[in-house]
């Protein structure tokens, strides 16, 4: 068969993707403090800004723990989304100057990925933002963008963990303060650093009966001033203890009990003992990173057109090494609960399962297959939490890893006997929020890109059955399948 | 050739593939990868196995129902496939491809909407008809790839992970060596099977392979109910429902890019996801809802036909090169099987692959990728 070579590939990607709708000088993505702030400097030095903010999201994703931690424990009212939107507006005012000093603002908008041309792609237009409503999604271009994406909860599990009424500090604080939509009655919280603190005043503070804070090391972690507080509360801080599992009925939690023999009756349990900085967005930018123990996990190194701010930088850092104080934590959950406790909840995963490297229950475990573990794979090299990933499904669920990814790498340290930070960080990836496939669609596809679109490479010699090479049918299969393709 | 030592250089389908077939019939292996077994495009595919124009199709449709049980791990293969059309020119397109098919021997079975809709129930009636493979199937390749590296494992062979391969050390007409940064490994044969990394090794020779890499995307949604047939495409995307439900698709443009000889330098997905998104919501309508968790890319190597290259050199004679060329993963059980016959046998015992010879291209145009606008975009 004779091809005549045009010299184009339109089958290739170059120049037929949408392009984004519109090019800001500033994207800020998230609307907190800091964010906020970020975008009102930017805009009152003549910038255009964009800030957008995931806030308030569906009641769904909320039921999938996004952005936080929710655990189930949210109220009815974060159903109705202009309440949330009010909700929000009420408690962060500086939206209102935010708009004065002429920042476009985007709420219940999701940036779900950062693209730049780099190694491996040069066929972006320019730099750009993936953004979705309840409605669409669409591509903004920028020449800097600011993360301000907050920190997320680090959930902890132990036996009981997998059912309503477990959920994060961050996710219990956002329920409180902005949305007063918090369902439970009667916590528990586990941790005594100053995030532990803070959310059980918080809590009280706001009718939220405390029935205690339990805390893994000998002696409460907090500041002298945050725990004086405390005290004067009464709240009572069980050290040297950890849970060891949360009772329920179909509503949720009933009763923790822990490692020391206390039964303590709660609807919720609110683990408190880390955030972890919200770098999702920087992986799919495939951006530096670095781990940072004093500031709460991996943070961004920040670049010429990437800045971080707020916690999403890393959160304060007051001498305190998160990392250590965490692993101490798992440690401790390790010892006292069995093996069969689920780490990933999306797709039950248990430790033994994810030490074991074994597959899903929906796969036979043949003889050399269970003779298999994690000691076994480490011959081969070190951990690597992608691989595991492959192998166990720990981490891919719908939630996207958001409960179990730092401690499948907690896991991991602890069963190699290697320092937390020798383990890779799971790859975060696109969409970093789960979203339809009809919101996520292009429905507006470039004629380029559809005409040309092929299953394949639309290479027309690739398919041709080798019985047929050399026959009328070789030239009849090229007609009907890549007309278009070569001259 | 038992008791011999063989070296490969690539852990990825398809070398791994061959150090099992090659370690089935007592041969020493080593295979050295330079980070982790299955790490590029042999764990970042479709899992697609029904490769109809291949001299290995035959191997590979005999071979695939049996893996799970020889290689003693799951592969979660799942036979047959359904290709649904979507619009006039597709269904026309595919059946053409079926009366091919059966013109070959392949059963096929032509669908109306109904029966699409029984057996692949988040299909809609915005179709058009299907086509049933009842051959064909699908893996998941990254289940597969630990299963072949581990089967190796148990019959004796070694795996080198994070071990780039660097040099060959020759002498009389063949390879001795193989070495690394760190360690040197003597060998009576080797086996390249580097995928894009392919042309710069085989330069150490003096060979020039055509071979131009290019980066392809996939995303995959949260679990739908399972189908009774989970090997879905149509509407020009490739794909298959998992065995937990996950619908994983790509399909349409790639980016052609270049590769050193250290590998891909990153695998970035693009916003492409968006018009994968929107075609799958149109092939599955029933699935437009379900979410979309990730996304991602893998690089792979076409020789300018598409087809693999799978031969044993001359000289050096005791080197056989392996590029699957954008259809390996499927092709694995037989492309290991037929580099195995190279190296212990010097031919196929199986099938004429005389079509996936090098010299076939022996005449090419050394512009052959500017011919084809195969290059990367500047
Ligand atoms: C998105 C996508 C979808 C696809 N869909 C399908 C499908 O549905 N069906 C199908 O059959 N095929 C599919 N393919 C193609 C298929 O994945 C590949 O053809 C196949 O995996 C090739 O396997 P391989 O082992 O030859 O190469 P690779 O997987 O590229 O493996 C090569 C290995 O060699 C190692 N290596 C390279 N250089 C060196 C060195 N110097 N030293 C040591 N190690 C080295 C690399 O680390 C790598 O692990 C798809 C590919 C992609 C990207």
């Amino acid at each position: 068969m004779e091809l005549n070579f045009t010299g184009t590939d339109i089958c290739a990607v170059n120049g037929t993707s949408s392009a984004p709708e519109a090019h800001y000088e500033l994207v800020v993505v998230g609307a907190g403090p800091s964010g906020v702030a970020a975008a009102i400097d930017a805009a009152k030095a003549g910038k255009k800004v964009l800030l957008v903010d995931e806030n308030p999201v569906s009641g769904a994703l909320m039921g999938n723990d996004v952005p936080l931690y929710f655990g189930g424990r949210m109220t009815a009212a974060t159903q109705n989304s202009e309440r949330m939107l009010e909700a929000i507006f009420m408690s962060m005012p500086e939206l209102e100057t935010a708009m004065e000093a002429g920042v476009e603002l985007l709420l219940g908008t999701t940036a779900w990925g950062v693209y730049r041309n780099g190694p491996g792609v040069a066929s972006l237009p320019e730099q750009v933002v993936g953004l979705a409503d309840s409605e669409r999604s669409w591509l903004i271009g920028f020449d800097h963008i600011t993360l301000a994406t907050g920190a997320r909860d680090l959930a902890m599990a132990f036996p009981g963990w997998n059912q309503p009424g477990v959920m994060g500090a961050a996710a219990l604080q956002m329920l409180l303060t902005r949305y007063d939509a918090f369902a439970g009655r009667r916590i528990l919280v586990l941790g005594s650093h100053d995030l532990a603190v803070e959310t059980a005043l918080l809590a009280q503070a706001r009718g939220v009966e405390v029935t205690g804070l339990v805390e893994v090391r000998g002696a409460p972690q907090a500041s002298a001033e945050l725990l004086a507080k405390l005290a004067e509360t009464g709240i009572p801080i069980h050290c040297g203890t950890a849970i060891t599992s949360a009772k329920g009925g179909i509503d949720g939690v009933e009763s923790a009990t822990l490692a020391n023999g206390q039964e303590i009756a709660c609807d919720t349990i609110c683990a408190a003992i880390g955030l972890v900085p919200s770098i999702e967005l920087v992986d799919t930018m495939h951006g530096a990173r670095t781990l940072n123990a004093a500031r709460g996990g991996y943070v961004p190194l920040g670049e010429a057109t990437v800045s971080a701010v707020g916690d999403c930088a890393g959160l304060a850092d007051n001498g305190f090494d998160h990392v250590a104080y965490r692993m101490e934590w798992m440690q401790a959950l390790t010892n006292i609960s069995a093996d069969d406790t689920v780490i990933c909840q999306c797709e039950e995963v248990t430790r033994a399962d994810l030490i074991g490297v074994q597959p899903p229950n929906y796969l036979s475990r043949p003889a050399p297959m269970c003779a298999r573990s994690l000691n076994t794979l480490l011959q081969d090299g070190p951990a690597n939490p992608d691989q595991i990933k492959r192998l166990t499904r720990a981490g891919m669920g719908v939630c996207q890893g958001r409960r179990c990814r730092d401690q499948v790498a907690m896991l991991l340290a602890l069963e190699a006997g290697k320092p937390f930070g020798t383990i890779p960080l799971a790859s975060h990836r696109a969409p970093v929020r789960p979203l339809p496939l009809k919101i996520m669609a292009d429905w507006n596809e470039p004629e380029a890109m559809s005409a040309a679109w092929d299953v394949w490479f639309g290479i027309p010699t690739q398919w041709v059955p080798v019985e047929d090479l050399g026959t009328q049918y070789e030239e009849d299969h090229r007609q009907m399948l890549y007309t278009g393709m070569y001259e | 050739m038992s008791g011999s030592e063989v070296v490969i250089v690539g852990g990825g389908v398809t070398g791994l593939s061959a150090g099992w077939w090659l370690a089935r019939s007592g041969v020493k292996v080593t295979v050295l990868d330079k980070f982790i077994v299955g790490w590029e495009a042999s764990g970042r595919n479709g899992g697609g196995a029904s490769h109809y124009q291949s001299p290995l199709f035959d191997e590979e449709q005999r071979m695939w129902p049996q893996m799970d049980e020889l290689l003693g791990y799951p592969t979660e293969h799942q036979k047959e496939r359904i290709i649904i059309a979507m619009t006039e020119r597709q269904w026309e397109q595919y059946r053409f491809v079926a009366e091919r098919h059966h013109r070959l021997g392949h059963p096929v079975e032509v669908l109306d909407v109904k029966q699409v809709q029984e057996a692949v129930p988040l299909a809609g009636d915005n179709c058009f008809g299907g086509v049933h493979y009842k051959f064909g199937g699908h893996a998941n390749p990254q289940r597969s790839v630990q299963a072949y590296a581990w089967a190796l494992q148990d019959l004796g062979g070694t795996i080198e992970q994070h071990s780039p391969v660097t040099g060959f050390e020759t002498a009389g007409g063949k390879v001795t060596a193989v070495k690394t940064a760190t360690a040197t490994y003597g060998c009576d044969a080797v086996v390249v099977a580097a995928g894009p990394q392919i042309p710069q090794l085989m330069a150490q020779f003096g060979i020039d392979i055509p071979l131009a890499p290019a980066r392809a995307e996939m995303i995959i949604t949260e679990p739908a109910p399972m189908m009774p047939i989970g090997g879905v495409d149509g509407h020009k995307l490739y794909g298959r429902q998992t065995m937990r439900g996950n619908l994983a698709y790509g399909g349409g443009p790639h980016e052609w890019i270049d590769v050193d000889a250290t590998g891909p330098k990153d695998r970035p997905s693009t916003p492409l996801m968006r018009n994968l998104a929107s075609r799958l919501a149109e092939l599955l309508p029933k699935a437009a809802h379900l979410n979309i968790i990730r996304s991602w890319a893998g690089v792979i190597e076409n020789s300018p036909d598409g087809r693999p290259i799978i031969d044993r050199l001359t000289s050096p004679d005791n080197v056989v090169v392996a590029s699957m060329s954008g259809v390996g993963f499927g092709l694995s059980p037989a492309s290991g099987h037929a580099i195995r016959d190279l190296v212990i046998d010097g031919a196929c015992s199986f099938a004429d692959i005389d079509i996936l010879k090098l010299s076939r291209f022996d005449n090419l145009e050394s512009d052959w990728r500017e011919k084809r606008g195969w290059m990367p975009i500047s």
